[in-house]
């Protein structure tokens, strides 16, 4: 009990400090030490978030985003695990193609964005195949670890057992490897938040990439600084919301040991 | 990665296959395309960029962005990191600022970097600073929390002043561990300068790949793009041969974490 109260008064004591920085940020802010067209007050940037909200711009762009991450990041999570448990499951895909694979890991895959701007042009289609990608990696990288580092005697089972390979997919390796998968959906939720942002900058496309783009170009601090507030919170939540599902799709392996 | 010559054998037979079935491809239909274009002319225009030296100055722009930005973000996110490592009462303070910052994904920041420094190095730097802070603060932060409790002993017994602990005790002792958190974040350094040039800066790599996709040069596109492959490889492999050299062993005790 008296520990759980400790972890309270901390908890205080640390919002204090941030509310301390925000009020730093405003006496900067008020003081002019900075010029008001790059730094808004804490106090502006608010009022923006609040008036963004009251009148519906900021909920669509927020959408605009949410929905250009959410399906990249499906697309890329539903691909990356199949192509990864087909990749993961053969030895001889494995000795074959992962090394391929690694090979294109440290490529920025931002470097995509030109060639489908090629392909697909400035559309919605393009971010999709551009989030896709990029988030496609850690998932897939992930699955086929996580597919390797099965314990090998329980593939000696199912052999006795003559499951087929399917059957071996989902009932040994798919939840054997399931932290692996889930840990590079996570790292994919930010790569796909990235490029959703990028994206909307580049191709002009509905979201706060591009609100806070014509905010920076109109000198609309305020706006600007509510928007990056708004991708943080953002950032923030989806991994949060990450964390939680991973905690409760993995309850059963923490019971385990 | 692949060590006997077997193996690398195996593991270049997919690239080949697939270069040499779309060069194939490529004469069979005569291809003409904006987006798409045989190796052996990205070949060519990968080494008439080198003959003009264009593809060379971009590489060097967009290296002296990454390499100072990361500079600058390793200093402080070390500073940060140790400074929260060595005293928990400011690491527990700090918390929900940290908390609150982090999420920010690094791009959102290109307006706010752009109306303050304009176009340029600076505001590339800024934001390459900005995304190599936190995976170092995280990382130097979790390495000076495990150091063998021993070791403080000592230098407790030796009342050695403050600054001698830092540099005598801690920073060998975390070293390695810190060292995998610059190589993670060399990698990330590369990346978000490239997708700041690609987003928005006129300048480097990105801009280059950027400018021939609007110039509709295939060849010259997918050149830039295999080229920004090879550079974040070879800085990969380089990061991994001097994490070898420098630490042994030491360094794979850090890679699990």
């Amino acid at each position: 009990m008296k520990r759980g109260t400790s972890i309270w008064i901390w908890r205080a004591a640390s919002f204090a400090v941030a509310a301390s920085f925000i009020a730093l940020w405003q006496l900067i802010a008020n003081l002019k030490l900075v010029s008001p067209v790059f730094l808004p007050g804490p106090d502006r940037a608010w009022a923006s978030l609040v008036r963004g909200f009251s009148s519906g711009d900021l909920w669509s762009k927020l959408a605009g985003t949410l929905e250009h991450m959410a399906y990249g990041w499906l697309v890329a999570s539903i691909a990356g695990i199949a192509i990864g448990a087909v990749i993961g499951s053969s030895r001889m895909m494995r000795t074959y193609v992962a090394p391929s694979l690694e090979f294109l890991r440290p490529l920025p895959v931002s470097a995509i964005i030109p060639v489908a701007i090629a392909m697909l042009g400035l559309t919605q289609a393009m971010a999709l195949f551009v989030i896709a990608f990029g988030a496609i990696w850690p998932i897939m990288l992930a699955t086929i670890h996580g597919f390797a580092a099965v314990e090998p005697r329980l593939y000696e089972v199912a052999r006795s057992l003559q499951m087929s390979r399917l059957a071996v997919i989902t009932k040994i390796a798919l939840p054997n490897a399931s932290p692996d998968i889930l840990a590079g959906m996570r790292l994919s939720l930010t790569v796909a938040l990235i490029l959703s942002v990028v994206c909307e900058i580049l191709a002009g496309l509905d979201g706060l990439g591009h609100w806070v783009l014509l905010s920076a170009r109109a000198f609309r601090s305020a706006d600007l600084f509510a928007g990056v507030i708004l991708l943080g919170i953002t950032g923030y939540v989806t991994s949060v919301a990450m964390s939680m599902a991973e905690h409760r799709l993995l309850a059963w392996q923490a019971a385990q040991r | 990665m692949p060590d006997k010559p077997r193996e690398i054998g195996k593991a270049l037979v997919l690239p080949l296959a697939v270069l040499l079935a779309f060069e194939f491809w490529a004469r069979a239909t005569h291809l003409k395309s904006d987006s798409l274009a045989p190796p052996s002319e990205i070949a060519i225009a990968l080494a008439g960029a080198f003959a003009d030296l264009s593809i060379l100055t971009a590489t060097r722009d967009t290296l002296f962005s990454a390499f100072a930005g990361l500079a600058i973000g390793t200093a402080i996110g070390l500073a940060l990191g140790i400074a929260f490592g060595i005293s928990d009462t400011l690491n527990r303070l700090m918390e929900v600022t940290v908390e609150a910052i982090r999420p920010i994904p690094s791009i959102a920041l290109l307006p706010i970097a752009l109306i303050a420094l304009g176009f340029g190095y600076r505001m590339e730097i800024v934001i390459v600073a900005f995304a190599c802070v936190w995976p170092i603060l995280i990382l130097s932060r979790a390495a000076v929390r495990s150091i063998e409790p021993r070791l403080m002993e000592v230098s407790r017994a030796l009342r050695l002043p403050p600054a001698q602990r830092v540099w005598k005790i801690i920073i060998p002792a975390a070293l390695p561990r810190i060292f995998v958190a610059f190589r993670l974040s060399a990698g990330i350094a590369l990346i978000v300068a490239v997708t700041v040039e690609i987003a928005i800066n006129p300048l480097g790599l990105g801009a280059g790949i950027m400018l021939a996709q609007q110039a509709l040069r295939a060849d010259l596109m997918l050149a830039y793009l295999v080229w920004i492959g090879i550079i974040g490889y070879a800085l990969n492999i380089a990061l991994v041969v001097a994490q070898r050299r420098l630490f042994g062993r030491a360094a794979l005790s850090g890679d699990g974490a």
